[in-house]
């Protein structure tokens, strides 16, 4: 049906528009009238409550989740610190009240003065933190004289426990007040000056789950600033608890075992890659970083030589020395340079070109196969399967093992290690790769650099028939009530490619290194659990030219850092341990006890005391709920 | 050539009220800025008079060509303003948790800002083609509604919920005025409140949150609830007299979020009392009555659908401005006309009235 459309014309819009005119002036109207109720008719009381500013926000500070081992022990909890503030609009005498406040707190008055006039542009309406953590006997005082103290304010807040100092320290972490590029980047919400956030560890990748979400509080004061009404609440919601997968038992064993040595631990499950124990010495107090830590007490952590605020387990790169024969042989017997049955002889030093390689046994080891060149760790064999084999052959296979780069786990700053090939060599150094180079990297020597946590992972792979897990820490979250938010699943990051009778050799040869006659680590075994590994030193100072210093002479920092990368049982591994001792000399004598102590701590317990931990846990979280 | 005309027919009460306006505008803001604790800023009130010397470029270049022109040149504008969208989406400077930000040396532009006047050209635009009087069908308002989401979408991305509000209002108002078919009209409602219930369904718990606040303030009492509170105890305060200049308090101990920009209109009603409120506030409705008294007198479609566009814009930003203060409104950042400080907002401010001046003085000329 044809409709006849009328052209819109001016007279249309100026009708429309008078319809816009008056809709226009209803709505100012309704302002208008608005306003003449706000400031004629409610004007009175609007005006008595600006007078002081009587409607005030305070904050409820959420409670930060805490964090527990795999069985549910807890590791991380918060106690109670008393913090006294003044709100300096209230506190008028000020000079007066401070003198008051000071006696109570037996602190000289400059010192609180003194936070007054540091905190100088803020505004006088708002509490200026006078003390933190003040003593029962000083908070019994303030507060019996609370109404001689006017603008003076307690709030309980509460502060981060790490109940064993020391412990776990890399692992767990710290907290540390948020700094002002933080506070920028748009990465914590809802935070502000002020603050703690985890800056390290766990308490820095799971922040976004512990640190819950901060409530407050609308209210009106008096004159001096005591609260009248509450107008308004908002609850603090508690952070979520993190369960870790570590044992806290074999972790407090893992540091009791490196006490007084500079080094690393990992233990690790080869079905899984749950992290078992992670530790790193020297270690630190993670008590001190929330506050109230001292110049000299970051003077000492940050000047010491031997670093305790890195976590050597994911920080520090070493050369894998003989542990990483492992991934030679595996190489070699893959690509088909060798095969179990291929024999060299070793006279203890192996010429190639115009240069002589030494092995670390001065008479030689005789004939030796792939199996008893890994139990005995003979240097020439593994020279000439990496001559055979090549630079880029051998960082493949290396590469496929995990070597090279992070593993993943989720803990800041991990380090990736180095896994040389010719072509980065040419390009880091404008130099063409040698062949001798190749011989010095197939028993783990030279360019070669990995973590303890990389090592740990390709002996659990090795343990369990090939299978590479992302290392993992998080085993699940639950809300402060004890719902299961997230169950973390192990995840498959890759396989070692190489066939299932090739790995067997490789085991038979690590199973020899404790319980073959000549194996290197023979002194470590276990009367009751046999175990398989493979005891590794790496070179701090080059082999190439002769050592300039007796063996017994030598400086500390000069000794070669000691290596042990171990699984247990033999059969069936539920275990998987690397340990590193930095200048330990020997993975024999230094490295492979700690492993030892491990493996017993770990097995003997499971198949004892099994009930016995089940049975603690459940009373543990009774205490700590 | 020029036209005496043009001289003759220049409309100087409508440029009068808007230096009043905006000689009111940098008393309170310097009011706003000085007594600010801790550190009085008078940086921004300098900063503001600077941008109201480029404002006066911009608005004698906004009135000096004719505007029809714009039927040409309307498109290039538009597009140059969604480059600018997507540009500020992609570099654009992170405050506060959003990309709203270029960054011109010293000074800062929103790009959202001058979009609402480009948005406005070309709706104006396309309604003047064939504007009928049985109304716009849904057939014919499939383009409009295009032009207006794209830009909708990349502000709501930065994310500036306000602007992006302010921008879907104004369009609805044009496309009102210059009528919906009866049909199609109802058709609209009907699937808008069809669809609105299962959007919210989809929406994620933070995101329903948010919309609940901006519905209803008081459910955030240490937020938006908060600044409400204060908002009201400020405008309230100022009783009929007022406080006097720079005696209010509640500005000066910062009690006010925002005074110099969303909340600019409490100081001034602290400070000037219920006198001084009701001034600005006629003042504001003396402008948009004006503007569509511009629309009236100006006889061919293109240009009045024009003055309507930017007239509904600044009805808009007055009354959920000075809504939002007195509680009346959501909680948003939408800047006050000639008062809030805000580079941007005073160049779309003054583009704005430059377009008004331009409908009104070529009046006279038909075809």
């Amino acid at each position: 049906m044809a409709k006849y459309l009328k052209n819109a014309d001016s007279e249309w819009y100026r009708q429309r528009i008078t319809g816009v005119m008056i809709c226009v002036l209803a709505v100012f109207a309704i302002i208008l009238v608005r306003l003449v109720y706000l400031q004629v008719i409610m004007g009175e009381k609007y005006h008595t409550l600006s007078l002081n500013n009587r409607i005030r926000l305070q904050s409820i500070e959420a409670p930060r989740g805490f964090i527990l081992d795999r069985n549910g022990r807890v590791l991380v909890d918060n106690r109670p610190s008393f913090d006294v503030s003044i709100v300096l609009k209230d506190a008028r005498p000020v000079p007066e009240t401070i003198g008051k406040l000071a006696r109570h707190l037996k602190v000289p008055p400059q010192d609180l003065m003194s936070k007054i006039s540091g905190s100088k542009g803020v505004s006088a309406y708002k509490p200026i933190l006078l003390k933190q953590d003040v003593g029962r006997n000083s908070l019994a005082s303030v507060e019996a004289n609370q109404y001689d103290l006017p603008g003076v304010a307690v709030n309980v807040k509460l502060r981060r426990h790490y109940l064993n100092v020391q412990g776990a320290s890399h692992l767990i972490g710290y907290l540390s007040e948020i700094n002002s590029v933080e506070l920028a980047s748009g990465r914590y919400p809802g935070r502000r000056r002020g603050d703690f956030i985890g800056k390290f560890g766990a308490e820095k990748a799971y922040e976004k789950y512990l640190r819950g979400i901060r409530g407050g509080r609308q209210v009106e004061v008096n004159a001096t600033g005591q609260v009248v009404q509450v107008l308004k609440t908002v609850g603090a919601k508690a952070g979520e608890n993190i369960y870790l997968t570590i044992d806290r038992n074999l972790q407090t064993k893992a540091e009791s075992l490196l006490q007084g040595v500079a080094g690393a631990v990992v233990a690790m499950e080869p079905g899984s890659g749950r992290i078992l124990a992670l530790a790193s010495s020297p270690s630190f107090d993670q008590n001190i970083f929330e506050g109230s830590m001292s110049h000299e007490q970051w003077d000492l952590l940050i000047s010491n030589p031997f670093r305790p605020l890195e976590n050597k387990a994911i920080q520090g790169e070493y050369p894998p020395g003989s542990t990483y024969k492992i991934v030679t042989a595996l190489a070699g017997l893959e690509e088909g340079v060798i095969d179990g049955n291929t024999e060299f002889f070793c006279p203890g030093h192996y010429r190639f070109g115009n240069r002589t390689y030494r092995c670390w046994k001065q008479g030689g080891h005789g004939t030796v196969n792939v199996t008893k060149a890994l139990t005995e760790s003979c240097d020439v064999f593994f020279y000439q399967v990496g001559q055979r084999l090549g630079v880029d052959r051998l960082a493949w296979y290396a590469k496929a093992c995990g070597l090279g780069s992070p593993t993943g786990i989720n803990l800041d700053r991990e380090a990736g290690g180095l896994i040389p090939t010719a072509a980065w060599k040419k390009k880091r150094t404008g130099i063409a790769w040698q062949e001798g180079e190749t011989l010095s990297l197939a028993i783990g020597q030279g360019f070669n650099l990995a973590t303890p946590l990389q090592m740990a992972g390709l002996i659990a792979a090795i343990a369990n028939g090939g299978t590479r897990y992302k290392p993992m820490i998080l085993e699940s979250i639950k809300t402060a009530g004890g719902r299961l938010l997230q169950q973390n699943q192990p995840r498959v990051v890759g396989k070692i490619p190489v066939r299932s009778s090739t790995l067997a050799l490789v085991r038979e040869g690590l199973w020899g290194v404790l319980n073959g006659a000549h194996g290197t680590a023979r002194g470590s075994r276990l009367p009751d659990i046999e175990f398989s590994g493979k005891t590794g030193s790496s070179q701090v100072i080059g082999r190439k030219k002769d050592d300039p210093f007796g063996k017994e002479e030598k400086p500390a920092h000069l000794r070669a850092h000691a290596w042990f990368v171990a699984y247990a049982p033999s059969e069936a591994p539920q275990i998987a341990v690397a340990v590193l001792v930095e200048n330990g000399e020997h993975g024999s004598g230094a490295a492979a006890p700690v492993a030892r102590e491990l493996i017993k701590t770990y097995l003997r317990k499971r198949h004892t005391t099994n009930q016995v931990a089940r049975d603690e846990d459940v009373a543990d979280k009774g205490s700590s709920g | 050539m020029f036209d005496r005309r043009l001289l003759h027919y220049f409309d100087w009460g409508l440029l009068a009220l808007a230096v009043l306006l905006s000689s009111i505008g940098m008393l309170v803001l310097y009011s706003a800025v000085t007594a600010e604790t801790p550190a009085p800023q008078k940086i921004i009130f300098y900063k503001q008079f600077v941008w109201f010397s480029i404002a006066l470029v911009a608005m004698t270049i906004a009135f000096a060509f004719n505007y029809k022109l714009l039927d040409r040149w309307g498109q290039p504008v538009y597009v140059l303003c969604l480059l600018l969208l997507v540009w500020v989406l992609l570099f654009g400077k992170y405050i506060g948790g959003s990309r709203r930000w270029l960054l011109l040396g010293p000074l800062s532009l929103q790009p959202s800002e001058p979009v609402k006047i480009a948005v406005i050209i070309v709706l104006a635009k396309y309604y003047s083609k064939d504007a009928n009087t049985r109304g716009f069908t849904l057939k014919e308002l499939l383009q409009p509604v295009v032009l207006v989401v794209i830009p909708f979408v990349l502000i709501l991305k930065q994310p500036d919920l306000g602007t992006a509000g302010l921008l879907l209002l104004i369009a609805c108002s044009i496309t009102v005025f210059v009528k919906i078919e009866k049909r199609s009209f109802i058709y609209l409602v009907v699937s808008c409140a069809a669809v609105i219930p299962m959007v919210w369904f989809f929406l994620k718990e933070y995101q329903k949150r948010r919309i609940l606040i901006f519905l209803n303030p008081d459910r955030d009492p240490l937020g938006a609830g908060y600044h409400i509170i204060q908002s009201k105890i400020a405008i309230g305060s100022g009783m009929i007299s007022g406080k006097g200049f720079l005696k209010g308090t509640q500005n000066a101990l910062s009690f006010l979020p925002e005074e110099h920009t969303d909340f600019i209109f409490s100081v001034l009603a602290e400070e000037w009392g219920l006198v001084g409120s009701v001034i600005v506030i006629l003042l504001f409705l003396v402008l948009i009555v004006w503007g569509l008294h511009v629309a009236q007198s100006c006889r061919e479609p293109f240009g009045t659908i024009l003055a309507v566009g930017v007239t509904s814009m600044f009805f808009w930003q007055v009354v959920i401005n000075i809504g939002m203060t007195m509680g009346l409104m959501p909680v948003v950042g939408v800047p006050l006309p000639f008062i809030s400080y805000g580079g941007s907002s005073v160049l779309t401010t003054a583009i704005g009235i430059g377009l008004l001046l331009n409908v009104s003085m070529r009046r006279f000329m038909l075809e």
